[in-house]
């Protein structure tokens, strides 16, 4: 998995709240076998017509925001189906990290394995730093995974929360298979005692 | 000992490893698999050069690509990419040797039917599935939610899942309900209540009268939707009712190890004393039918009211109600009742089991299907599909009109051909209302399988107890 440490980039505003998994990628894309070449389709049903055409007015195909890193949004981002497509979708597209007042369960784990950086902050902090998104291509903010912090363009410094296991894994790039298998004593002991106590299982 | 929900007796139960920080391996007992969440999982199985962990423990059906039409192991039935994952899947049930019931199997049929039906899903186990409708198996009082592709490689290679545990919220539904309102109502009324992300960092335990007094069927269909509530799992104790349900089935224990996993399974509920981060409380007897209006599964009214205007909501919601209403099509202050449909669909892990076809076939029984409407009925599984012929269930549905269809996903989100064309309209069994689930620009309102066959009989969504 690609390393997290610091990120300075644009911010693309996407005010909508329940932002679900159907919009970031609509399930005629989840019929491949790859988790590469996604990020054409990122939200295409918000972003293209029928025909293909690009919709001028979708955040993502104005000029401003055509190389945002960074999505800030409404509240409950990624709710819905667990596909995975969508952090893939994201992250080929080139969004390494989404900040909103809440995420949903499924889609906040999977951003963690695919090196993105979801990132929980209260409804006023996100407002200010949407505000801040609107500015386009010139505002660009900071996020500094180590230090927790994410900068405005005016240099408003907001702090988030992170699971330290989780950010260990982001900062250094870990996959956490091979992390697990590292306990693969763990595992045997545990399925030795359930042969005994629960061997209907 | 201190008093424990009965999340955390299940939790307690598969730890096994912990570290300082609280992050724990929780330990799996069933890894349900499907064709669409799986492949890059397989793939990078192999890349790694790794083996299933507990093949015995892994079982696999292809549900969300098949068609439901007749003949469709003729591969032409399918569009090539659909065809090649389903293609995928077969070749690595066979390659790593896990359990598989493919598309011309009388067991094949939506992953969350089929795996309670065979008596996979039991009582106190941990159940997980690249699948967010995971969450059905809590109905047996399992913990089971919904993982990604990276955690299904997880799974497949390690047999367990990165954790922290959730908090434990609390949803109960006292007294009866009142005739006419089912378990999908339940489910839909409370998520109109905590909104879809009330439940975001807990586990749901169902309790109360109301939810006692559901058959399994029910109860699947109430903890299905614990997704669209936010929660990570929805719980409901293990009864008597639940062990007359898995008693006998395929993968059940037997014998001795019946007795032995009794002894266990009665011991699954919440401590009295207990504590709860939340608590929500419906009573049921003020529950009635519900329908959604907009395009998340928390835009949910009683199908007595009328489509509500932006300026009902506040914050996001406001501008989220402006897009929904124009998405599907509907004025503020219009009656929920005179919305026109094109399309009904009864089906999905939601609702696509044996009773809620019993509830449609009442409906149906001695009517038509409306003019101009299309009704598509599919089963949740081979064995749903052959119960419901022999029970004269099938008969009912194709006199009325209605198309009765192979098992599988179908147009609950509409990943094979069964899908809305732009603008239809669908009364939908299913569990998801977003923009363009059931089909590019089709507009679905969720509602139980009676009111959908309600509102199949009368062009238009309708209260179905007023259908005498």
């Amino acid at each position: 998995m690609e390393k997290f440490d610091k990120l300075s980039g644009i911010a693309a505003p996407m005010p909508l709240v329940n932002i679900d998994t159907d919009m970031i990628i609509p399930k005629v894309f989840l019929k491949t076998i790859k988790r590469s070449g996604l990020g054409v389709n990122l939200f295409d049903e918000m972003r293209y017509d029928r025909d293909g055409n690009e919709i001028p007015d979708f955040v993502l195909n104005k000029p401003a925001y055509r190389e945002a890193q960074i999505l800030v949004a409404g509240d409950n981002f990624g709710c819905g189906s667990s596909r995975e497509h969508a952090p893939w979708a994201l992250a080929d597209f080139g969004i390494k990290a989404v900040i909103s007042t809440s995420f949903a369960d499924i889609f906040f784990n999977n951003c963690f394995k695919n090196g993105i950086l979801p990132i929980v902050l209260p409804q006023e902090q996100v407002d200010a730093l949407m505000k801040d998104a609107e500015k386009g291509a010139n505002a660009r903010m900071e996020i500094d995974l180590e230090a927790q912090t994410v900068t405005s363009s005016d240099g408003d410094v907001f702090h988030f929360e992170v699971d330290p296991h989780r950010k260990h894994c982001l900062l250094n790039g870990l996959d956490d298979i091979g992390l697990t298998l590292e306990k693969s004593a763990s595992i045997d002991a545990f399925e030795k005692k359930m042969a005994l106590e629960r061997p209907w299982v | 000992m201190s008093p424990k929900t009965l999340y955390d007796k299940i939790w307690d139960a598969h730890v096994a490893h912990e570290a300082e920080d609280g992050t724990c391996l929780l330990y799996i007992d069933r890894h349900l698999v499907h064709e669409v969440t799986s492949p890059q999982a397989f793939e990078g199985l192999r890349l790694a050069d790794r083996e299933v962990h507990s093949p015995d423990k892994t079982i696999a059906v292809p549900d969300h690509n098949v068609p439901t039409t007749p003949g469709r192991e003729d591969p032409a039935q399918m569009t090539e990419e659909s065809r090649i994952q389903v293609e995928a899947l077969d070749k690595n049930a066979r390659d790593f040797g896990i359990h598989y019931y493919p598309v011309n199997d009388i067991r094949q049929g939506i992953v969350h039917i089929v795996g309670p039906e065979q008596g996979w899903t039991l009582p106190g186990m941990t159940v997980v599935c690249g699948d967010s409708h995971t969450a059905t198996h809590g109905a047996f009082g399992a913990l089971a939610h919904g993982i990604g592709t990276s955690e299904v490689e997880h799974v497949l290679a390690t047999q367990t899942l990165i954790q922290k545990k959730s908090k434990n919220m609390k949803v109960e539904i006292t007294g009866k309900l009142k005739p006419g309102v089912t378990a999908k109502d339940i489910t839909l009324a409370v998520i109109g209540k905590t909104g879809t992300a009330g439940g975001t960092g807990y586990v749901i335990e169902y309790c109360g009268e109301a939810i006692r007094d559901l058959s399994m069927e029910g109860r699947m269909t109430v903890c299905n939707m614990a997704i669209e509530g936010g929660a990570r799992a929805g719980l409901i104790a293990p009864d008597e009712k639940t062990f007359e349900y898995i008693k006998g089935r395929p993968h059940a224990p037997k014998g001795g190890q019946w007795e032995q996993a009794m002894e266990w399974w009665k011991t699954l509920h919440s401590d009295d004393d207990a504590h709860w981060d939340k608590i929500v409380t419906l009573k049921g007897e003020e529950i009635e039918p519900v329908v959604t209006w907009g395009t998340s599964p928390e835009d949910v009214l009683p199908i007595t009211d009328v489509v509500p205007s932006p300026e009902d909501f506040t914050g996001g919601k406001v501008e989220a109600a402006k897009r929904a209403l124009d998405y599907m099509g509907l004025t503020p202050g219009q009656k929920l009742t005179d919305i026109k449909v094109d399309a009904v669909f009864v089906g999905s892990c939601t609702n696509g089991r044996i009773e809620d076809l019993r509830e449609v076939a009442k409906v149906l029984k001695g009517r038509k299907v409306a003019d101009g409407v299309r009704m598509m009925i599919v089963p949740g599984s081979g064995l749903v599909r052959e119960q419901a012929e022999e029970e004269g269930l099938a008969e009912i549905f194709q006199e009325a009109g209605a198309e009765w269809r192979l098992a599988g996903c179908s147009m609950c989100l509409a990943m094979n051909p069964d899908q809305l064309a732009p603008e239809e309209r669908c009364a939908s069994t299913s569990n998801r209302n977003f923009e363009g689930r059931q089909g590019y620009k089709g507009r679905t309102h969720l509602m139980s399988p009676a009111m959908a066959a309600a509102a199949a009989v009368t062009g238009h969504l309708t209260d179905v107890r007023e259908l005498t």
